[in-house]
């Protein structure tokens, strides 16, 4: 996950491996001394072997280019197999060319240290019960600085090192469900995540808290909603969108707002929380089923669509923005419920989209579709026909708006009035990816299309509102004098 | 300070002194380093603003770095202003960096190459911890181009460790208490940083070192100028000391004194480490106690310390035994141990009032009545060979104050902190950071490396411009005089200069001066020099060679030029009016102005006034020295004939 993420930049260099693999990577090197070429292919392994040098050498490089002083790293895989990196003395990494080289003199022998601080994580019977599942990645981590590879701390006393507030909020408890980025997370994941969650609220657990990549945590915060019913204690999802090696970090915040969400806050319901503005001030409750990553880089990301958020967490207090969320209750009541049909699909339409994006929908025996429509929920003419087949061959076919905010409204226009008529059902307001998971996990329980359509239309967890309020939808438009005034008032 | 005093090598010997310089200049570059904002800087009001709190990272080692812990205790709230162009979300921390600015790699490589560096095959982008908020990320981006050059200077080798691209840092605005304010404008506007080993002997040789090395980057033509665009922090300790950065020294001319009080001050600690020794206290030794001591001063007739209660701050005094008399020691010119302290408090403990602290005997300057005295003294059971420290202030900050007095006595034991200290025009310096240890460095995950290709480096190596020191001894041989040789060698003129010359029979010396002196004497009557194109000085030249006007018409055309920035000299010539002028023609406006006198030999000075007749035609026209010979030769017949 992304909190947490220096797998991102491990991912960025190479996006097949998985977190997972980097564990085992970082594992393998803590625990075995062959691994004497690491990261290093092709010309440049075969340069390391003639020269008979090896990650971790202390050297002098002459090359063509002058004397080079430092210890041969790692090199990530995916960088080309044409030079070696050294670390200089002075802490600064260069590359150099394995062709330029003219000979290589091993002086020494300077291995990288893998090693997180830990300290017991104090306990006392006074404080409330956390539990902090990881779902891969790490809560906060540290770089190695001599490989750029990452260390992540997840056990209560590694946090407890990386964040010592956190021992002042609660007593820690934390479990790994697995450790993938966010992006390959699915069914599997969200399972076994849920029935993990139904366990800790049976064993008494006063809040949970899940670490997820941000990616995705508005998909899983939605299919969590469905999974999940009814929890006596709050759910928080939480990442971060600066890696918590940095000074800068969000994650640190996140982590301490989120746990204080988990112990003390009202709302027993699955929840995101995040930064609110980018400015280092409050974190904002989402409604799991209502939120969406809406930046691919600002801390501010995650905003609540078409609706005001739960409330907000400061420093020192919870300030709850509105009534009609589930109170946190002390029975231990819960539904589990993890249907979940994998055949669904989004379609996001586009003008000129050509019928055999549908067809192919069907022939490879989809059991339902999500259209992000235009507008008030349309697609072109050319589509009437393969939807009307798609519906007739036991599809089921829903619409939602790629404007995100608003109503499916279809029956404004002909083109909508259409699309009613051959039988695609508008998903109110609910958000794309919402009514993706929901369509899931509603097709788990029935392929009944009478069955699904009652699921579908019938509220669980805030997917659907009856009205959206005036203030649901805010976006400011910078370069106008007058906001840019009133905006110019406040922290971003 | 005389130059004796920074300038006595045999004496800087013996002291062990050992000093290098850090150099940071701000590259010419249309963007910024890692973004595709301006590289501008404003003076207006922000657009907006964001706060942030920088936390400490763990290190390699899995501890805190101890400038990153100093940095946290500060507990600051950083206010960043943001401006509309110059600033986007990659300052703000809210976007990864795009690919590194090739305008800027290419100066740099320019650069490293006139420093005689190696250079690095690959670029891999570092990032260097900074707490002190002054980047938002809370550390630069940073990668070596080329390591282990020189230059030459005296007789001898200065040894270049490094050379870095970086990203410049924010500018600070204010810094009071728990709210330090930047503006984000400067940030990222790609600079060079070049690292010397201590090769200098000398405080003044620090100036001059570092004047060389500005004047090598100037020679590049792509280097920015102005205040702030080159800063220098200079690396000093002496035999037994430690290495003391001196940061951002902002003008050559401090440089001398400010190596030269640090020397001074750093020999100041060894002596009083000694002293400490003498009296029985190491590290191990130490002894202090503090206590809350605000109840004491409940009634005081003490200013600050009423005011401090009626704010419901608190007073605390610490008990530093055996420390009689070292807190009045002096360290710097003007000030003493106590300011070391002091100065550990304004910035650790956000005490940002002077005086922060107060200590025994100054008690009764500070307005403590002898019974509050007492009191203190009992309280803490104080011998004669003790001191007590007293300081106030919001209770979180004063607990800090109280265990950073503490922290810098024991320093005391073992000489010389390592620390990044400020430089002021008077020379002294004062605390700013703990010296970062060599574990705040790391890769920056965000960046990939950057091959520096063999035929891209050649290309650059192709088109460098001649070195420095030879080009000052070439124009040297041309009869240039010192001030004309430095100040043409890094100018912008300096290839018209050498076209004009090698082209045209015309004095250097007048090139020189025209090209420098001249132009700039226009520049400081506020015009915009260049708009002048080079075409047109040549030219200007050329006219001049085939006497089409004198060389006292220069400055007249080059205003003209400056005014009239489509026009040609021609032109120029053809406006004003200056026609070339005969010797005949010169002769005969003499002539002229000779036969209106009756009487020659009855006028005071008849040269001045023909002289001043003949140039009312002849100006601008004529070389007036020929002028004035053949006034005078004329003058002569004419009154003894």
């Amino acid at each position: 996950m992304y909190i947490i993420a220096h797998s991102y930049s491990l991912l960025n260099k190479n996006p097949k491996i998985s977190c997972k693999y980097l564990y085992i990577i970082n594992k393998v090197v803590r625990v075995a001394e062959e691994d004497m070429y690491k990261g290093y292919r092709g010309a440049a392994k075969k340069k390391l072997k003639e020269l008979g040098v090896k990650v971790w050498s202390d050297v002098i490089i002459k090359s063509t280019r002058g004397i080079f002083k430092g210890v041969i790293l790692p090199r990530a895989e995916t960088e080309d197999d044409q030079h070696i990196v050294l670390k200089l003395h002075n802490g600064y990494n260069v590359g150099i060319k394995i062709n330029s080289i003219k000979s290589a003199r091993e002086v020494g022998y300077k291995k990288g240290h893998y090693k997180i601080p830990e300290s017991e994580f104090p306990r006392s019977s006074e404080k409330p019960n956390v539990t902090l599942f990881g779902t891969g990645g790490t809560i906060a981590s540290r770089l190695d600085y001599r490989t750029g590879a990452v260390i992540p701390a997840f056990s209560p006393g590694e946090l407890y090192g990386a964040v010592p507030e956190l021992a002042g909020i609660c007593n820690l408890k934390t479990e790994k469900l697995y450790g993938i980025f966010s992006e390959n997370m699915g069914p599997e994941q969200y399972i076994t995540t849920a029935k993990a969650i139904g366990k800790e609220i049976e064993s008494g657990v006063d809040g949970i808290i899940i670490g997820h990549g941000t990616d995705t945590m508005h998909h899983t915060g939605a299919i969590l909603s469905f999974m999940v019913q009814k929890p006596p204690v709050p759910i928080v999802l939480v990442g971060s969108q600066r890696s918590s090696d940095r000074p800068s970090s969000d994650a640190a915040l996140n982590l301490i707002n989120s746990t204080r969400a988990a112990a003390y806050c009202d709302i027993a319901e699955v929840i995101v929380c995040m930064f609110g503005p980018t400015s280092d001030q409050y974190n904002l409750l989402h409604r799991g089923t209502r939120v969406r990553k809406m930046h691919s880089s600002y801390r501010s990301t995650f905003r609540t669509i078409g609706d005001i958020p739960l409330g907000i967490v400061t420093s020192t207090e919870f300030k709850y923005l509105r009534k009609d969320y589930n109170k946190r209750r002390k029975d231990r009541d819960v539904t589990i419920d993890t249907a979940f049909e994998e055949k669904v699909a989004i379609v996001y339409y586009y003008p000129n989209m050509m019928p055999d994006m549908i067809e192919s929908l069907i022939d490879h025996k989809y059991k339902g579709i999500v259209i992000a429509g235009t507008g008030l929920g349309h697609v072109n003419k050319p589509l009437y026909k393969p939807l009307k087949r798609a519906i007739d061959e036991g599809i089921a076919v829903y619409m939602t708006v790629q404007t995100l905010w608003g109503y499916v409204q279809m029956y404004v226009y002909d083109t909508g009035r259409d699309l009613l008529k051959i039988g695609v059902v508008p998903a109110e307001n609910m958000l794309p990816e919402v009514a993706y998971m929901k369509l899931s996990w509603a097709l788990g329980h029935t392929s009944n299309l009478e069955e699904v359509k009652k699921i579908m239309l019938t509220p669980i967890a805030g997917e659907i509102t009856e009205r959206e309020p005036h203030n649901g939808y805010i976006i400011l438009q910078g370069g106008i004098p007058e906001v840019d005034e009133f905006v110019g008032k406040y922290m971003r | 300070m005389s130059k004796e005093l920074t300038d006595n090598e045999e004496y800087y010997r013996k002291l062990g002194l050992k000093c290098g310089l850090e150099i940071h200049q701000q590259l010419k570059t249309e963007k910024k380093l890692f973004c595709r904002c301006k590289a501008l800087l404003h003076n207006d009001d922000p657009s907006a603003v964001i706060l942030r709190h920088m936390r400490p990272t763990l290190s390699e080692l899995g501890e805190y770095d101890g400038t990153a812990l100093m940095e946290f205790k500060t507990k600051k709230n950083v206010i960043y202003q943001l401006y509309d162009d110059t600033v986007c979300t990659y300052e703000m921390d809210d976007t990864p960096p795009f690919r590194l600015n090739q305008q800027a790699l290419d100066i740099a490589l320019e650069v490293a190459l006139l420093h005689n560096c190696s250079i690095v095959d690959e670029i891999h982008i570092s990032r260097k911890q900074y707490l002190d908020g002054s980047i938002p990320t809370g550390f630069q981006r940073t990668g070596i181009i080329g390591i282990d050059g020189w230059i030459p200077y005296k007789n001898r080798k200065i040894r270049i460790i490094q050379l870095g691209l970086e990203e410049d840092a924010c500018r600070e605005v204010s810094d009071v208490g728990h709210k330090i304010i930047f503006k984000t404008d400067r940030l990222s506007i790609p600079l060079v940083e070049v690292v010397t080993y201590p090769d200098i002997r000398t405080p003044a040789e620090a100036g001059e070192v570092a004047n060389f090395i500005g004047r090598l980057l100037r020679s590049t033509g792509k280097v920015r100028r102005g205040l702030g665009s080159v800063r220098q922090d200079v690396n000093v300790s002496i035999g037994g000391g430690t290495r003391v950065e001196l940061k951002g020294i902002p003008k050559l001319q401090y440089i001398a004194k400010a190596v030269a009080n640090e020397a001074r001050r750093q020999k100041a600690l060894l002596d009083i480490r000694d002293e400490l020794r003498l009296r029985g206290i190491t590290k191990g030794t130490f002894q202090s106690e503090y206590q809350n001591v605000t109840s004491i001063f409940k009634n005081s007739g003490c200013k600050r310390f009423k005011e401090v209660i009626k704010n419901k701050g608190k007073i605390y005094g610490i008990v530093l035994r055996v420390f009689a008399g070292i807190f009045d020691k002096p360290t710097q010119p003007g000030k003493t141990f106590g300011d070391e302290v002091a100065g550990r408090v304004r910035v650790i403990a956000c005490q940002d009032v002077m005086p922060n602290i107060v200590y025994s005997n100054h008690f009764e300057e500070f307005s403590l009545s002898s019974e509050e005295i007492n009191q203190l003294e009992k309280l803490f059971n104080v011998k004669s060979t003790d001191v007590i420290v007293l300081a106030w202030g919001d209770e979180a900050d004063v607990k800090t104050a109280v265990s950073e007095i503490k922290i810098r006595a024991v320093d005391a034991t073992s000489g010389v902190p390592s620390e990044t200290r400020q430089v002021f025009p008077d020379g002294t310096n004062d605390f700013e950071r703990i010296l970062p240890g060599p574990n705040r460095m790391y890769p920056d995950t965000d960046s990939p490396p950057t091959p520096i290709l063999e035929e891209h480096l050649e290309h650059i190596r192709k088109a460098l411009p001649e070195r420095i020191w030879d080009c000052e001894k070439r124009l040297e041989k041309l009869g240039l005089t010192e001030p004309l040789v430095k100040s043409l060698s890094i100018s912008r003129n300096l290839k018209v200069f050498d076209k004009i010359v090698e082209k045209l029979d015309v004095n250097p010396i007048l090139v020189a001066v025209t090209l420098e002196e001249k132009l700039k004497w226009l520049r400081r009557k506020g015009k915009n020099v260049d708009l002048i194109s080079d075409e047109s000085l040549y030219q200007l030249f050329e006219m001049l060679n085939e006497n089409k006007f004198s060389k006292e018409a220069i400055p007249t055309i080059l205003e003209f030029l400056v005014d009239n920035p489509n026009k040609t000299v021609k032109k120029a010539i053809a406006e004003l009016d200056i026609k070339s002028m005969s010797i005949e023609e010169l002769q005969r406006v003499v002539d002229e102005a000779l036969t209106r006198y009756s009487n020659p030999k009855k006028i005071s000075s008849p040269f001045k006034i023909t002289m001043g007749e003949v140039m009312k035609i002849a100006r601008n026209r004529m070389d007036g020295k020929l002028v004035a010979e053949v006034v005078e030769t004329k003058l002569r017949t004419f009154i003894d004939g």
